[in-house]
């Protein structure tokens, strides 16, 4: 576990920075297109480092974001879950994809979690929201080579820098 | 159903989720959400994890505050100064009305004793400063600088200089999250100014538009007329501006009228809110006494679940 360590850093440190940039204030046309960082953040270290980053830690996760962006306790710990579920299942294959389609598989996975919400919501007896509701996944499809390049990139510079 | 994680531990893991553990965290969240949704019986466990968000708003809302103070820092002296008088022809403004107000207050209090009634015109107030961080886009919800350590409460008005903002949803004790009028499960009790007219503002999930549904159609309604809080059900205090009529048109029936206000408050974005609530001062109780433990409970709420 002791080479894992740097990994661990940042780990939490990318985790912090997705609550914070999921909290960035934005003004109201930009809030819309706010893609979910949580999950972006979580989809990279379920690939990577599935020992690591389960369903647990999804679920951990997900309690945390519901504490801090105020939604139903248990939400957010529910669509990570899937999330995580999913990739894990996927995970032989999707590792072997290239960028793109990669990127169009999160995509897919960030639909579903809009599928998610929105059962949440319907039976907490919330609204319908606007169709806005619906671009957030694409843009976070279309953030995913980025996020995966640096964070890559990032983790490889740590543990290249560890004495093994 | 292949172990989760299995001990080779390489690139090669399959299946790396067992579906019986997924089933078993699904259902644990299914049932926090409805021990949430439900009962509220988490309100505790969410106010002494709310002590963890502290810091975690604080680093979101750093370089909003930073850009903030770096704008005050380079504001040219022309722009201070013209925005200096623009704010002390406000204040003589405001202090003109304040003193016509007073005076009606001082009438009306008059006029209140003859009649031998006193309802709660004692208005307590506090200032609280927004976080700059947004929660959800499609959950109308700000967070306040205040908590329950400085007295906040849930279920206290939030009013800005123009109108009503919301009501206070939940409390921690460094924080408090505010859900705004304009929030599709919110709803104000409001009467308009002109006629007297009473009725229930809804939130529509636009910051700019309320809706004022079941209003019938002989009543005397007009575009510009302006909303209040009308005090109905003792949450919000009377007489705060919520809205002005923009259009009315029928509803589905035909046999309602349906209206569209714009919110008075400056819900997208302001500096700092004031916190509202009345003490209710020797109300006179009407009917058999109630019995001293369930005199303490909240009256009824507005919010619909």
């Amino acid at each position: 576990m002791s080479r894992q360590r740097g990994g661990t850093g940042l780990l939490w440190a990318s985790l912090l920075m997705a609550f914070a940039l999921a909290l960035w204030p934005l003004p109201d046309y930009l809030a819309v297109l706010r893609p979910n960082w949580l999950a972006l953040v979580l989809c990279y270290w379920v690939l990577e480092t599935p020992r690591r980053a389960g369903l647990g830690v999804a679920f951990a996760l997900g309690l945390c974001a519901d504490v801090v962006f105020g939604t139903l306790l248990g939400e957010q710990a529910l669509r990570l879950c899937v999330i995580a579920f999913i990739l894990l299942r996927f995970r032989a294959q999707l590792r072997y994809f290239t960028l793109l389609q990669q990127a169009l598989a999160v995509l897919a996975l960030l639909l579903n979690d809009r599928v998610v919400v929105l059962m949440v919501r319907a039976l907490a007896g919330e609204g319908w929201p606007p169709a806005s509701f619906w671009i957030a996944p694409l843009v976070g499809a279309v953030l995913w080579p980025w996020i995966f390049l640096l964070l890559d990139d990032v983790r490889l510079r740590l543990r290249a820098r560890e004495p093994s | 159903m292949a172990q989760p994680g299995s001990s080779s531990g390489n690139l090669f893991v399959e299946g790396g989720a067992g579906t019986l553990k997924l089933l078993a965290y699904l259902a644990l969240a299914a049932v926090l959400m409805v021990a949430d949704h439900r009962g509220g019986y988490l309100g505790t466990l969410r106010s002494t994890a709310g002590l963890l968000t502290g810091p975690i708003y604080r680093l979101a809302s750093a370089p909003a505050d930073l850009a903030r103070g770096a704008r005050a820092h380079f504001t040219s002296q022309q722009s201070l100064l013209s925005e200096n008088a623009a704010l002390r022809q406000q204040l003589l403004l405001a202090n003109a009305r304040m003193d016509r107000l007073a005076g009606v207050q001082v009438e009306n209090q008059r006029l209140r004793e003859l009649l031998g009634g006193t309802h709660g015109l004692q208005l307590n107030v506090q200032l609280a400063s927004l976080i700059g961080i947004d929660l959800d886009p499609f959950r109308h919800r700000l967070v306040i600088d205040a908590g329950s350590r400085r007295g906040v409460a849930e279920g206290l008005a939030v009013i800005d200089g123009d109108g009503l903002v919301g009501q206070v949803l939940r409390v921690t004790p460094a924080n408090a999250t505010v859900i705004l009028v304009s929030d599709p499960s919110h709803a104000v009790p409001v009467q308009v100014v002109r006629t007297g007219l009473r009725a229930i503002a809804y939130g529509t999930g636009r910051t700019d538009l309320l809706e004022v549904p079941s209003i019938p159609l002989s009543a005397d309604l007009r575009v510009g007329d302006v909303l209040e809080t009308s005090g109905m059900g003792g949450r919000f205090p009377a007489g705060f501006r919520v809205g002005t009529i923009e259009s009315l048109h029928p509803d589905d029936t035909r046999l309602f009228m349906v209206a569209e206000a714009r919110p008075a408050a400056r819900l997208d974005r302001g500096g700092e809110v004031l916190l509202v609530w009345s003490t209710p001062d020797a109300v006179e109780e009407v009917g058999p006494p109630v019995p001293p433990e369930l005199r303490r409970t909240e009256p009824a709420q507005e919010a619909v679940p």
